[in-house]
């Protein structure tokens, strides 16, 4: 479909239609000398899109995640989230734009002990000051979503890897994200919930939503239909090609 | 979608309740840390209102006591009384003191030189302390004092050997009850007791005393007609005035041998040395306090450690890092507000039980109750407020590192 092209667009001269943009984008982490963990990164993933970040270790793939995730600062370039330009954004704002845009899935779950698993997704849902009782509302449909709607009331140590999992993929899509990012989501899963993790992954896709992948894992990464690939700190290879890295139209 | 979009609002924002809500999740979670790290608090909060609690009941005890005893009641005695050394008053001297406008009774005791043992078989000079003194009939009018068996003097026991004996001198004597017939020998005789006084608050001396009538004690005693000690009820207004006129009054010839007191002033001094006490465990109380506060900014420090991916997780669930400080200080005022509600609970509790089994009136001052759930409330929020800032300060990709 044609994009709208934005009357004077963000100082970068962004598309503001994409659900993430990045441009120029370098990350450096001061030491002696200082690292170049992101050297000149641009992309630009649209809405609907399912991507694999794909790379060895030390690549630049977390930092990556952190940039789009908007959790670290570029050390230069852009990063606009949904049309959001966030280098020009307050710390109050760039926390809002996470609340608002971005679901995060961890390899570690981060699901809070003591919480019950519609507790830990409305987490998701608190801090847009959503009232408790729609909280509460969208976090039962958003765990009937992943398939734990028989699990609502279980706190996280009375649930599986996979079941872990797929409570902390609904706290990510509960607010319902402008792209959700997952950091090596199957890295502490067995192989039957890593098929059930990615099963879900490619259902919520189908439906529409999108999500970014961070994975070492070369045959997860093939199953799905766009990979990135980083290797020290700059994208070596896009299966979408280098014309959508500048952030042009398809 | 245009950029009008980037205009709309988008800062982060958590609701009041939901600040409350949040920082009540960390203690709700880890329920024994809670309780554990409430516990120091509360037991500085105890000893504060158990302190000042059983300090006000038992000082209203004693003030009513006093009140009930009257605090009009001046003693006049002949140098140290009629315990020692061989002076006294006038013999007219009870005469004189009841002649006095503002003096509206007065009675007397005379020392009597005799000593008294349970029976004729115990052996001389073990008299216990026990002395054995005369009176007039309206001493314990005069006293405000009580019977706690028997009978007092009067006209017709006091002219023959029946004795009435102090509290103390009862116990001493092994005297529980006048159910049979009693006897104490004093000097050569037995004589019948015919009566047991309760504590006499404001004559003490008279509790460890065996008194026998006056006109027995010089007809069988031989004892000094001039009175040891006079006991004196004053109109309320005018006791100091009469206070100062008593010792001419008494013995015009020597007023200066003469000693004028008023008991209650013992008492009241009693209950003001108490203050004192009470000061010294308010300190003590307030070092537990300063204890139990450091106690729960070390459980934060810890919690900051322990759930740094808890912090990151929030800091990505969009969380600012004024929410992740509230969150913290809010989690430290609930385990001190917690330390408060069971340390009022305990200190009211330890002032009801002691103070009812008192007998005292239970009495929690209202400063200490509400002052002790202040007071927990500041050292929660203090002792969070450092803990909470390195929450705050974390990055969240460093907290989201484990
Ligand atoms: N906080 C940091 N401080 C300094 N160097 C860092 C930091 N985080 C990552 N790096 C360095 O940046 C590079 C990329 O790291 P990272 O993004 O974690 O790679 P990956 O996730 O692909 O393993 C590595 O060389 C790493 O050592
Ligand atoms: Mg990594």
């Amino acid at each position: 479909m044609p994009m709208k092209q934005p009357s004077p667009a963000p100082s970068a001269g962004l598309s503001t239609s994409a659900a993430l943009e990045l441009h120029s984008v370098v990350k450096e982490y001061p030491g002696e000398p200082p690292v170049r963990a992101l050297d000149d990164v641009s992309l630009r993933i649209d809405h609907g899109e399912l991507v694999a970040v794909i790379g060895p270790s030390g690549s630049g793939k977390s930092t990556l995640l952190n940039v789009m995730g908007t959790l670290d600062r570029p050390t230069s370039g852009v990063v606009a989230v949904d049309g959001i330009d966030t280098a020009t954004r307050s710390e109050k704002e760039v926390a809002g734009v996470r609340a608002r845009k971005i679901g995060f899935v961890f390899q570690q779950f981060f699901l809070l002990p003591g919480m019950s698993a519609v507790e830990n997704v409305s987490n998701g849902l608190l801090y847009q000051a959503v009232p408790p009782k729609e909280r509460r509302r969208r976090s039962i449909e958003a765990l009937e979503r992943v398939g734990l709607g028989h699990r609502l009331d279980h706190p996280p140590n009375h649930l599986s890897g996979g079941e872990r999992q797929r409570v902390a993929v609904a706290r990510a899509l509960v607010h319902r994200p402008a792209f959700v990012l997952a950091d090596e989501p199957t890295g502490n899963l067995d192989s039957k919930s890593t098929d059930a993790v990615m099963n879900l992954i490619s259902d919520l896709h189908r439906e529409g939503t999108t999500i970014v992948v961070i994975t070492h894992d070369a045959a997860i990464a093939a199953s799905l239909p766009r990979q990135l690939a980083v290797h020290d700190g700059t994208i070596v290879a896009d299966s979408a090609g280098d014309g959508r890295q500048e952030g042009g139209l398809r | 979608m245009t950029a009008t979009r980037a205009a709309a609002p988008i800062t982060s924002r958590l609701r009041t309740a939901d600040i409350f809500r949040v920082g009540a999740s960390g203690p709700r979670a880890r329920k024994t840390r809670t309780a554990l790290s409430a516990l120091g608090v509360s037991i500085g909060i105890a000893a504060l209102v158990g302190v000042l609690g059983l300090s006000e009941s038992s000082k209203s005890a004693l003030l009513d006591e006093i009140a009930s005893l009257g605090t009009n009641l001046l003693t006049i005695e002949a140098g140290a009384g009629f315990g020692g050394g061989d002076s006294a008053l006038p013999e007219d001297a009870l005469a004189t003191v009841e002649r006095v406008p503002t003096v509206t009774d007065a009675s007397a005791v005379w020392a009597v030189d005799a000593n008294v043992y349970r029976n004729e078989f115990i052996p001389e000079g073990e008299t216990g302390s026990i002395q054995v003194v005369a009176s007039d009939e309206g001493l314990l009018d005069t006293l405000n004092g009580e019977l706690a068996d028997g009978v007092f003097l009067d006209m017709g026991t006091s002219s023959y050997p029946n004795a009435v004996v102090g509290s103390v001198a009862a116990e001493r004597l092994g005297i529980d009850g006048l159910d049979r017939p009693t006897y104490v020998f004093i000097g050569d005789d037995y004589v019948e007791v015919i009566g047991v006084l309760e504590e006499f608050p404001l004559a003490a001396d008279l509790d460890r005393a065996v008194i026998i009538g006056k006109e027995a004690a010089v007809r069988f005693y031989d004892a000094d007609e001039r009175p040891a000690v006079l006991y004196s009820r004053v109109v309320d207004g005018s006791i100091d005035e009469t206070r100062d006129i008593l010792p001419a009054t008494a013995d015009p010839e020597n007023p200066e041998e003469v000693s004028v007191s008023r008991p209650s002033d013992a008492l009241e001094a009693q209950a003001a040395a108490d203050e004192a006490l009470t000061t010294l465990f308010l300190g003590l109380g307030a070092v537990a306090l300063l204890v139990g506060g450091i106690g729960i900014a070390n459980v934060m420090v810890i919690a900051v450690i322990e759930r740094r991916g808890e912090i990151g997780l929030r800091r990505a669930l969009g969380a600012t890092r004024a929410h992740i400080r509230r969150q913290f200080l809010t989690e430290a005022v609930i385990l001190s507000v917690l330390g408060g509600i069971g340390g009022v609970a305990i200190g009211v509790t330890a002032t009801y039980v002691y103070a009812t089994s008192q007998d005292w009136r239970v009495i929690i001052p209202q400063e200490a109750a509400i002052g002790g759930f202040i007071g927990a409330i500041a050292i929660g929020a203090i002792a969070g407020l450092y803990p909470a800032s390195r929450a705050a300060r974390l990055a969240p990709t460093e907290a989201l590192r484990t």
